[in-house]
């Protein structure tokens, strides 16, 4: 995973992007600056760390995992064990700026309440998932007959904790109903570059890998 | 092997010693006097009173470097030094230090004896200036918030506006979170390990078993043992033999000693300590008996029991916490069966409701309650990791970029 350095004065930004995730880079363009963030599915902390250092954001996380959890408050990060389906419902409303699922609603046991939970927690929301429409996936299950296997999908089905896949437009609608506005929408293709936002929804679900949504409850 | 005589003479000759500890302290010991009485939570004023205490490492020109431990209900303030009725190495010596998590060459640390203790703050073993006498069954029932309180005159004494951080396990997380609730403002971060924020009813059975062993004994008479020149040695022994029993996992005991028999091949058909687990359990008593007051047990764990922040806040755990600008730092051991994980989530849940800054660490170890004593190296990990970050937050060190 990203092995970021300690770096001083005005490299740091710049050393620091070439190690990190395109969709955690994205999000933190989103989020302004001093802003407080909860990371629901933090992982090894390096989405917060990354917010923390360039964005000076007040950062909490939540982790399934116990060993990243510890490891996460060891590096100083405010952590706690815990899972988005359980945990989520005890936050009082707005609570954060930015409630942020980053390639974790796949692996919930509910997506929408917990999206639900994210809209009400945060003034915003911040969603990244693996797009279950990409046309690699689409073509597995079309010619192969079988579940698909890709970088961003990495696991056989039966070891996979993803029980909840979608495609752009599934996540699309899913918003809809639970009147979330879509205040900015930016998929990834294979190579991690940003698709042009001219281009029709249809593209996006087609030839996006994964996809990061910002979003408010209207 | 030593013979049942000469161990009996070398306790008499701890024995003394420990109550002299309990008048005249080896460490600090800083008097209140009568006229600034103590509010208890029963109502009842308490004063003159006395604090014990040790500190380690040096605190900083603005006093910002302050970190209070609060002891668990057995402990003292020899939290890094020799303790001077057992002469072993303080009870956190793998915690606290020279280059420890809890860092003295950083850290100004600050332990006291907590009230109704023995080992020099006031308690039942204390002579109560009116007459003369020992307290014994006299002292008053005290309760976590009460321990709290006579802490907050020692800082208050020491110059400190507010605290670093404030860490403890077991009775000594009870009075973090109290501490936390209590002062917020004099709270800068928190660290809670292996606690609850409410005795359960188990808890308080236990309790309640080695308060009736130690008033069965004949010794103990009515409380008054000390005037009368006794000591219920078998009660406070068969106490602590129940509570042992309540800090270590099923797991470890049975790993530990299983089914082994003591020094001997065959079953003796009598009631000697044939099991090793037998013979572990007595010696762990017999030990306790030399370097501990069998009121300040009843008394301690009383206060224990009495510990509900739920029901002292309106009934949600959440309002003890409402503002509150303490980073908090809960930490559970996943074999501790006397104070469990789900028991630790509840507060992280409490804290979260007031979007309180809050890290949780569950600690994969067999080693049942004691584990927090124990060489936990998570734990270690974790204890400095916060408290690093905690530190940077404060100003007491540069910022820096990533830790490693």
């Amino acid at each position: 995973m990203s092995v970021v350095q300690a770096h001083t004065g005005t490299d740091t930004a710049k050393a620091v992007t070439q190690h990190v995730r395109v969709d955690h880079q994205l999000i933190a363009e989103m989020v302004r600056p001093g802003s407080r963030v909860l990371d629901v599915g933090c992982g090894d902390g390096a989405l917060l760390d990354l917010l923390r250092r360039t964005r000076d954001v007040d950062g909490r996380g939540v982790e399934i995992s116990r060993e990243k959890v510890n490891a996460c408050v060891a590096r100083g990060l405010s952590v706690i064990q815990g899972d988005a389906d359980r945990d989520l419902p005890a936050y009082p409303d707005a609570a954060f700026d930015y409630a942020v699922l980053s390639l974790t609603i796949q692996a919930t046991r509910r997506p929408k309440m917990v999206l639900d939970n994210l809209l009400r927690i945060g003034r915003h929301a911040i969603v990244s998932f693996p797009n279950f429409g990409h046309w690699r996936v689409r073509s597995q299950l079309m010619f192969r007959g079988r579940m698909p296997v890709t970088e961003h999908l990495p696991e056989q089905w039966y070891d996979s904790p993803d029980g909840h896949l979608c495609t752009i437009k599934d996540f699309v609608a899913l918003c809809a109903m639970l009147d979330a506005r879509v205040e900015q929408k930016v998929a990834f293709n294979t190579a991690g570059q940003k698709l042009g936002t001219w281009l029709p929804l249809t593209a996006h679900n087609l030839l996006g890998e994964k996809a990061v949504f910002l979003l408010t409850r209207t | 092997m030593t013979t049942e005589t000469d161990r009996t003479a070398a306790d008499s000759k701890v024995e003394r010693a420990s109550l002299v500890e309990a008048t005249r302290p080896s460490s600090e010991v800083v008097h209140f006097p009568v006229h600034a009485p103590l509010t208890l939570s029963s109502g009842q004023t308490f004063g003159p009173f006395s604090i014990a205490y040790k500190t380690y490492g040096a605190l900083n020109a603005d006093k910002s470097n302050a970190i209070l431990i609060c002891h668990a209900l057995t402990g003292d303030q020899y939290v890094a030094s020799e303790n001077p009725v057992t002469k072993k190495p303080g009870w956190w010596i793998s915690l606290v230090g020279p280059g420890k998590s809890i860092d003295t060459d950083k850290y100004f640390v600050i332990c006291s004896n907590i009230l109704g203790g023995c080992l020099g703050s006031s308690g039942p073993a204390s002579i109560d200036p009116e007459t003369g006498k020992p307290y014994g069954l006299s002292f008053p029932v005290i309760t976590i918030a009460d321990m709290v309180e006579a802490q907050v005159r020692l800082i208050d004494h020491l110059g400190i506006k507010s605290l670093f951080s404030v860490v403890g396990g077991s009775m000594g997380g009870m009075q973090v979170l109290e501490w936390a609730a209590r002062h917020p403002q004099r709270v800068f971060s928190a660290i809670p390990i292996a606690t609850a924020a409410h005795h359960s009813a188990q808890n308080i059975a236990f309790h309640e078993v080695g308060r009736q062993a130690v008033m069965a004994d004949p010794n103990w008479r009515g409380g008054r043992y000390l005037e009368e020149g006794t000591f219920p040695r078998n009660g406070l022994s068969v106490a602590r033999m129940a509570a042992h029993i309540t800090y270590l996992s099923e797991d470890a005991l049975q790993g530990k000693f299983g089914r082994n028999l003591q020094e001997r091949s065959a079953k003796t058909f009598s009631f000697d300590a044939d099991f090793q687990i037998e013979s572990y359990l007595r010696y762990q008593g017999s030990t306790f008996v030399d370097r501990f007051d069998a009121n300040s047990y009843l008394y301690i764990t009383r206060a224990m029991d009495y510990f509900d922040m739920e029901a002292d806040n309106g009934g949600k755990l959440a309002n003890a916490f409402h503002g509150t600008r303490t980073r908090f730092c809960v930490v559970s051991f996943t074999s501790d069966w006397l104070y469990p994980t789900r028991e630790s989530r509840d507060i992280v849940r409490a804290l979260n409701a007031v979007a309180a800054n809050v890290s949780f660490v569950e600690i994969e170890s067999d080693k049942g309650h004691d584990a927090f004593l124990l060489d936990e190296p998570e734990l270690f990990q974790t204890v400095s990791g916060f408290l690093g970050a905690a530190a940077e937050a404060r100003g007491l060190v540069a910022r820096s970029g990533t830790r490693g």
